[in-house]
């Protein structure tokens, strides 16, 4: 059953799983559950860059791939849970549109993203696998991003976008590891970024909600 | 000829036989996993024969429909049953009927049986049927969309071409058959009324749906519908292993003892997928009835991606 294309089928198991861990993110309406997929997705996100290292014969990639395991897998996830523990931030996120219609639109995002990276497949049908199914996460992310009135949610899509834009990268050789490395300190620099601005906001507001901060119209003095 | 007729009616009978042991089994590993010692696998078997023994009461205002519908639901769904590869691949009647006619025929046996749920007039009996029909008309788009991707990735319907392309072909590893096998595994909880759904083992009025349709039956009808309800999950553990763990299942017009080996392997794989079914009970909550609606919306949308993955992988 496995045939010779198994280093590529591979591959393409851990891009396709990514993709229906971006459909888990946009289908979860608690909080925890919300970060343990996002650990998920950053966990699928390194197998598959560990796999392009194997295949590749890259180090700094298997670099890339303990950067990915450690920081969005292991120390975000651990960071956004603790945020939600010592905010005490409201468990369940409020969606704008349903389950329903967000699964509809998340469906059509993966269709359009395929046929966007059409003209790509005549060139390589390799890249063309690769970079729809990235450009995929990526919509799904802003699409959470989008639906989503809950200020750590949005965040939560944010990092999935991240996550969606390194797996494109993988996908081209020779990813310089100076740029991954600089990402990875710039998501926590925002991760702690992300942390003062919930305590402001939830300070203020009592809550999490980014749809207070509409009817907001700044300090009476 | 002969030969076939023999090898297929022992197929019918061994899914029967089977079928009890299946709902012991999963009783059985429940029970351990919770630290109860729990009945014996075989404690099944004596329930029925036992309700075959006792008089069958039937409420004064039942029509005649009410009397035929185990019959009709026992019927159908042993009919789907014998369609399904169990230990030899090709067997007669697998010929004469494809995936979407054991889909066909399991909706025929749930129409049978809401309408007796709905026939006596009693509350219960009208609450599980609404619910019944809720589950299902969400339960069946997601099982076509599974059932459109693995025919698209077999170019066949019939279940016994889809499980000798699974297991001749050089399939690969293909994210579209773990969405398929994710989401049928979805439709199987859901359309068996297992933990996350429907529990099984309770008769809280609250909670069960299919408990409550079957809520006025008793004696040998109540019987049959216990034994076709067993039946159909055997069904679907069937057809899960036959797709995506075909290994093992003997091929068309294979000699005797090879028969023999796909018998014991499809024992040990059903077996194996009653435990895995009850593990994975004891570890889930059951969900309220309106969040089922959003549990089934993910298996279709999970047979649709697969289907829109297999048109970027099948481009290869």
């Amino acid at each position: 059953m496995l045939g010779q294309s198994f280093p590529f089928d591979m591959a393409h198991m851990l891009a396709g799983g990514m993709v229906t861990v971006s459909f888990m993110l946009l289908f979860q309406d608690r909080l925890i559950a919300l970060i343990w997929f996002l650990a998920l997705h950053a966990l699928a996100l390194a197998l598959a860059l560990a796999w392009q290292a194997h295949r590749q014969a890259a180090d700094d990639l298997y670099v890339a791939a303990a950067l990915a395991l450690v920081v969005k897998a292991i120390l975000i996830p651990m960071g956004l849970r603790w945020l939600v523990r010592h905010l005490q931030i409201e468990r369940t996120v409020e969606a704008v549109v349903g389950v329903g219609m967000a699964m509809l639109f998340g469906i059509g995002l993966v269709a359009l993203s395929v046929m966007v990276m059409l003209p790509a497949a005549t060139h390589s049908p390799l890249m063309w696998e690769d970079l729809s199914f990235a450009l995929a996460v990526v919509m799904l992310g802003l699409l959470i991003m989008i639906t989503r009135r809950n200020a750590m949610a949005q965040i939560i899509g944010l990092l999935s976008v991240d996550n969606g834009v390194t797996l494109a990268v993988v996908g081209i050789r020779g990813m310089p590891l100076v740029i991954d490395l600089g990402v990875a300190c710039l998501l926590v620099a925002a991760m702690v970024v992300f942390a003062i601005y919930f305590k402001h906001i939830h300070q203020r507001f009592d809550s999490v909600d980014v749809h207070v901060l509409d009817r907001f119209r700044g300090e009476e003095s | 000829m002969i030969q076939s007729l023999l090898a297929q009616g022992f197929q019918m009978m061994l899914v029967l036989a089977v079928a009890p042991l299946v709902i012991g089994i999963i009783r059985k590993v429940k029970a351990r996993l919770s630290r109860r010692i729990g009945p014996s696998i075989f404690q099944p078997y004596r329930d029925l024969i036992r309700l075959a023994r006792k008089d069958t009461v039937v409420a004064h205002n039942a029509s005649w429909l009410f009397l035929v519908a185990p019959y009709i639901v026992f019927a159908a769904i042993w009919v789907a049953a014998a369609l399904v590869p169990t230990y030899a691949l090709g067997l007669i009647f697998s010929w004469s009927a494809d995936i979407i006619v054991i889909v066909g025929l399991l909706a025929l046996a749930r129409f049978f049986l809401a309408l007796a749920g709905l026939d006596v007039g009693t509350a219960f009996g009208g609450i599980g049927t609404s619910r019944e029909m809720m589950i299902s008309s969400l339960a069946e788009p997601a099982m076509l969309m599974i059932v459109f991707t693995l025919s698209l990735l077999a170019q066949s319907t019939q279940l016994s071409s889809i499980a000798h392309y699974m297991m001749t072909a050089d399939v690969g590893l293909r994210v579209s058959c773990g969405l398929a096998l994710l989401g049928l595994v979805m439709v199987t909880i859901a359309e068996n009324g297992r933990v996350p759904v429907d529990n099984p083992a309770t008769h809280l009025e609250l909670t069960m749906v299919h408990e409550a349709m079957i809520l006025e039956y008793s004696g040998r009808h109540l019987a049959l519908i216990e034994l076709a309800a067993a039946l159909k999950l055997t069904l679907y553990l069937s057809m899960l292993t036959c797709v995506f763990l075909p290994w093992g299942i003997a091929l068309n017009g294979a000699k005797l003892p090879v028969l023999g080996l796909g018998v014991l392997i499809y024992l040990i794989k059903i077996t194996v997928a009653s435990a895995v079914l009850a593990a994975f009970e004891v570890t889930v909550a059951k969900m309220r009835v309106f969040r089922v609606v959003d549990f089934l919306n993910f298996a279709l949308m999970l047979g649709l991606l697969a289907t829109l993955l297999l048109f970027v992988s099948r481009s290869i």
